[in-house]
């Protein structure tokens, strides 16, 4: 199997995550997304040298973990996945930004250290809350949760659209991929000079593909809105939810509780 | 539902890359009836196919599906009285699950939700596949994919069904099960195979395309033992009419 089927069922497991039936995935879809973009929100409004008032906020992703049922390691690998894009957007601050900031022991820390490490920390909160967001929910309750909030319809069904041609093209991508390695067993990977014609072709087919699908849809009915079984009614533990969560990052963003329960604990001494 | 007759007229496709694919298609089709589709690779009956269901609008010629002459206005309530299987079951099954998948016909119908979920089991039950339904799609064998693909189409209750290839990839059991699947149905149905043994179990008529143009059209028994006509069409006898004319 090679590297790209494999990602490829890892993402498809990632669907089958969403499928299950834990308390948060029972949870108000809307009320899920509100809530991660609440999150979102709150950990990107830290001062840029934050560091440790950042963490009471990893308690949201633990508990959605833990009621969740969202293996960590399958997690982890997607976050690890999405960092290079923010190694680039950092990585300059510790150059840049020369200031010491603080003293661990003798050793001068810069701002630009902290704040590259406080952006790492941002991406890891943010990124896995989004993550969590969709392995605990369906694209389409997503979607449905969406438009709720009136979000614009077009808007939506790109999304829908998107998330569902993905899966075409990937299965494109394998199938083609796979026939080549077949008759290239010597090669490792595909050469450039066959790179051009692959490319081509693949989209061909996938266009194809993907005007089949749309004409099956189209057969059973589909006129441009997108129509979910479930409705989903909002009960006392969404907005229980919601509330808990929205108060505890308020006061998380207000209050840093690590200093505080650490002057408390320390108070006596100093 | 008595009036549901499907008549061609003189209908001519040209592809936009100027392949002419269909050639003066003209026939009638009853309620009830049992039609097989057969003929060589590209003599074009995938193309009438999807004329059929308002996929393509003929170059030339009209197409009437019960009471309406499929056009732009009625296309709805054409693909409401045409179900469509395609031959690629992954084409038909875009949902997460296998019931948001039966289930899109119907909401896309407008009932209200408990109807939905009934026709949803009912159709699920016909095809055999109500244990799948939690299931996502993609995980299905071959043959109860293409059950659960004639399940999305049976539960918008059509009075047509029009398949692609129903057979092809399916093993032997699962083939046996579809062709008794297909007998037990009393829709009219209109069937594109290059299994002519299910055409023979299934249908009592049997249209023979080749080049856009219809060779030959009647009696599947008659068809079938027509060996000059059999040639001509790039076909070959049913493997069980071979031993024994009948």
């Amino acid at each position: 199997m090679n590297k790209i089927e494999h990602r490829w069922l890892e993402l498809r497991h990632f669907d089958e995550l969403a499928a299950q039936d834990s308390l948060i995935h029972q949870l108000h879809p809307g009320v899920k997304v509100v809530t991660t973009l609440l999150f979102i929100v709150m950990v990107a409004s830290f001062s840029k040298y934050e560091l440790v008032g950042l963490f009471p906020m990893f308690i949201y992703p633990a508990f959605l973990i833990g009621l969740g049922n969202i293996p960590v390691a399958i997690l982890l690998k997607r976050v690890l996945l999405t960092l290079p894009f923010v190694l680039f957007i950092g990585i300059f601050n510790p150059f840049l930004d020369q200031a010491t900031y603080a003293y661990i022991g003798s050793f001068a820390v810069s701002g630009g250290l902290i704040s590259f490490i406080s952006i790492l920390l941002r991406f890891t909160l943010s990124v896995s809350a989004t993550l969590l967001l969709v392995a605990t929910t369906s694209m389409d309750a997503i979607g449905l949760a969406l438009s709720k909030l009136r979000v614009p319809r077009i808007i939506v069904i790109q999304i829908l659209f998107m998330y569902r041609y993905i899966y075409v093209l990937i299965e494109e991508v394998m199938k083609t991929i796979r026939a080549h390695s077949l008759r290239a067993p010597y090669r490792n990977g595909v050469g450039f000079k066959v790179w051009g014609s692959l490319v081509g072709l693949l989209l061909l087919r996938t266009l194809d593909r993907a005007q089949r699908i749309y004409q099956a849809m189209m057969c059973r009915g589909f006129d441009g809105q997108v129509r979910i079984m479930r409705s989903w009614k909002i009960r006392t533990g969404d907005i229980a939810f919601l509330v808990v969560w929205t108060v505890f990052f308020v006061l998380v963003r207000l209050v840093n509780i690590p200093h505080w329960l650490g002057r408390m604990l320390l108070g006596g001494f100093s | 539902m008595s009036h549901h007759i499907i008549e061609l007229k003189d209908v001519e496709y040209v592809y936009p890359d100027q392949t002419a694919a269909l050639n003066g298609i003209s026939c009638r089709i009853l309620h009830g009836e049992a039609v097989a589709l057969v003929g060589a690779n590209g003599a074009g009956k995938s193309t009438l196919l999807s004329h059929l269901a308002g996929i393509f609008v003929p170059s030339k010629g009209t197409i009437r599906v019960g009471d309406y002459p499929v056009n732009k206005q009625t296309l709805p309530h054409v693909r409401r009285s045409v179900g469509m299987v395609f031959q690629n079951a992954d084409d038909q099954l875009f949902m997460p699950t296998v019931f948001d998948d039966v289930a899109f016909g119907p909401l896309n119908l407008g009932l209200p939700p408990e109807e939905v979920e009934k026709r949803v089991m009912e159709a699920l039950e016909i095809v055999g596949a109500a244990s799948l339904i939690h299931r996502p799609p993609y995980k299905l064998s071959g043959g109860q994919k293409r059950a659960v693909s004639i399940a999305t189409v049976l539960s918008m209750l059509p009075d047509v069904l029009i398949m692609d290839e129903p057979s092809a990839g399916l093993d032997p059991l699962a083939r046996r099960k579809l062709i008794n699947l297909l007998k037990s149905f009393k829709h009219t149905r209109i069937i594109a195979t290059h299994d002519l043994d299910l055409a023979l179990d299934v249908c009592e008529r049997t249209i023979v395309l080749a080049e856009g143009k219809i060779l030959a059209d009647g009696p599947t028994v008659q068809i079938f033992n027509d060996e000059s006509l059999l040639a001509k069409s790039s076909l070959e006898k049913p493997l069980r009419m071979q031993g024994f004319p009948t």
